[in-house]
């Protein structure tokens, strides 16, 4: 007991140090912006006023870190301690106070902006999901029962070229199929319920795949148990056997592996929704942020997607030692 | 070698013969536009068609095998390079080095999706070949520093390990002589999936706008350029060609990346 609780205090430690690593990099990739990001926002013609103005409202006339080295008049550098009064110290007691900063064109709180778009994300990440293990333990299963035959090979071979074939190449040709040549969905947008079909199936195609190899060998794995000569000594039919013993145990693995995907699915969304103009985190980050060169929409975003794989994750490896037994214990 | 690994092998020497080769395998100059030759489907002239500005499909595709195999060759390289070095380092000193390397860096590393790390410095950096091949090695270093590492661990306690230490040879003599040339074997099939993944990153990349600037022929910027409606409708052959290109050589790459982890674990052979 003691044991398995310190594993779940070490994990969400980590998850806290993690959490912390992010936002530290979020706030300071800033800096890798080339020249002046003022001038990149607001562009060449800006006056100085302008350009100062900019500066002062976004924080951006303010150190970045709590020291540095600035250029002193005759161009040498020194190192200067600046204490609290930064912008990073400022950014993380905004985001203490639930406060992500404003658009840099629009103005907005940017938390807002994120709140919009959040649960389509996650809309389409979970639907995503779910097409993949509807059609990953059908496949898996049929690919394990008969493993070393044609049908096994077949559907390996499918399986790897489901995970060679990138969504923007998949998502394009499901538009041309179904949208341009069948006309039977629409090719963009979430108006209605059918839109999510095609940017599902895109994000969840190599999941799928992925998933597939993991139910074969599962599968496979779990048939070689002495239980599963029980129940069929038993005179259970093959169809309970595989789906009733052997997919029961075959399945953790599956879940876990499920858990991780998800935070995948976030990042894969990306593409996803920008090629079906869903709109999402992924389109926020491509056409708000990085497009229009809104960095604070840009830090948001990466944020907001990076945060939640990351708590998926952990959440995924509690859930898989309290579902395994023999990890609980150790 | 499994039959796939074979099939593999084959289509990557073909890729990297097509992209050493591409100025005499090409059959028209990638960047000349023709609008007169709009969205025309595959001819003997067009072996693959044209685009929606008269250019040449086969020409931009042989031309993209270069780019992916330059950005797969420096990517897979340096990272291996980086991966090696950290991984060796971990797992040779242990104590607190390891624990900061592995526990922490490599952790915070795998924590965050890679894709979008890369994405995030491409954003702030700005698009360029440069620069998406340095995120992509930012992101690329872990995976191998960490199988190193493991691998390293284990080698470490071998008695020939011992042996040299006895005989008085520095850490970098065992580190580099007796430690590594034993250590490496695993990295080769992760490398080889690491090409599949930088081909891939590289495309959907430029797919989104970071990555090599239009009207460069990169894959992923030519999926970009037809997968607008009227072209969809017009030329399909303009997404297929280049999508495929991608889907052959990724696959190629992790047949091999399959073919070799069997043929190097004998456990492993098609259960």
């Amino acid at each position: 007991m003691k044991h398995k609780l310190f594993g779940v205090l070490r994990r969400i430690g980590f998850l806290v140090l993690v959490v912390w690593t992010v936002v530290s990099l979020v706030t300071l990739l800033i800096e890798l912006v080339p020249g002046d990001p003022a001038v990149a926002v607001l562009g060449d013609q800006a006056t100085p006023e302008q350009l100062a103005q900019f500066r002062a409202k976004h924080g951006l006339d303010r150190p970045a870190f709590f020291f540095g080295v600035p250029a002193d008049e005759n161009g040498r550098r020194h190192f200067r301690w600046y204490g609290l009064d930064n912008r990073y110290s400022d950014y993380w007691v905004a985001i203490l106070h639930g406060d992500l900063g404003r658009s840099f064109r629009t103005d907005q709180p940017v938390k807002d902006l994120i709140f919009q778009r959040y649960p389509a994300t996650i809309q389409l990440a979970v639907v995503a999901m779910l097409i993949a293990v509807c059609i990953a333990i059908p496949l898996g299963v049929m690919a394990g029962k008969n493993r070393g035959t044609l049908i096994d090979n077949g559907l390996s071979v499918v399986a790897l070229v489901g995970i060679s074939l990138p969504s923007f190449v998949i998502g394009p040709m499901l538009v041309y199929l179904f949208a341009v040549k069948l006309r039977w969905l629409a090719p963009s947008g979430r108006f209605d319920w059918s839109d999510i079909i095609l940017p599902a199936f895109t994000l969840g195609a190599a999941l799928s795949a992925i998933l597939t190899r993991m139910v074969r060998s599962s599968v496979i794995e779990e048939l070689g148990e002495g239980y599963v000569r029980t129940a069929r000594a038993k005179g259970l039919s093959e169809r309970t056997v595989v789906y009733k013993h052997v997919l029961k145990n075959g399945l953790i693995p599956v879940v876990t592996v499920l858990g991780l995907q998800l935070g995948v699915l976030l990042a894969g969304a990306i593409i996803t929704e920008k090629i079906f103009g869903w709109p999402g985190l992924g389109l926020l980050l491509v056409e708000d942020g990085i497009a229009k060169r809104d960095y604070s929409i840009v830090q948001g975003c990466v944020l907001a997607i990076s945060t939640t794989y990351i708590i998926a994750n952990t959440l995924t490896d509690l859930l898989y030692r309290w579902l395994d037994p023999r990890i609980r214990v150790a | 070698m499994s039959r796939l690994g074979i099939i593999g092998l084959a289509i990557v020497v073909i890729f990297v013969l097509v992209a050493l080769l591409a100025p005499w395998i090409a059959t028209h100059d990638v960047g000349a536009t023709n609008l007169s030759m709009r969205y025309v489907g595959p001819t003997a002239q067009h072996w693959f068609g044209t685009d929606s500005t008269g250019r040449d499909i086969f020409s931009r595709v042989v031309f993209g095998a270069r780019i992916s195999l330059e950005v797969g060759i420096v990517v897979v390289t340096v990272s291996v390079l980086i991966g090696t070095f950290i991984g060796v380092i971990a797992g040779y000193y242990g104590g607190w080095v390891d624990r900061f390397l592995s526990g922490y860096l490599f952790n915070v590393f795998l924590a965050f999706p890679g894709l979008l790390l890369a994405i995030a410095v491409v954003a702030f950096l700005g698009a360029g070949l440069n620069k998406l091949i340095f995120a992509l090695c930012v992101i690329g270093w872990v995976g191998y520093a960490r199988l190193i590492r493991a691998q390293v661990l284990k080698v470490r306690e071998y008695d020939f390990v011992q042996a040299a230490r006895a005989l008085g040879a520095g850490d970098l003599r065992i580190m580099a002589i007796h430690i590594l040339p034993n250590a490496i074997q695993p990295l080769i099939v992760q490398a080889s999936l690491g090409m599949a993944g930088a081909v891939l990153s590289e495309a959907s990349l430029s797919f989104l706008g970071l990555g090599v600037p239009p009207p460069a022929p990169s894959w992923g910027v030519m999926i970009e350029e037809a997968r607008d409606l009227s072209t969809l409708q017009a030329a399909p052959h303009a997404l297929i060609f280049p999508g495929l290109a991608i889907a052959l050589t990724v696959l190629a790459f992790n047949f091999i990346g399959d073919g070799l982890r069997e043929y190097l674990d004998p456990r492993q052979r098609r259960r």
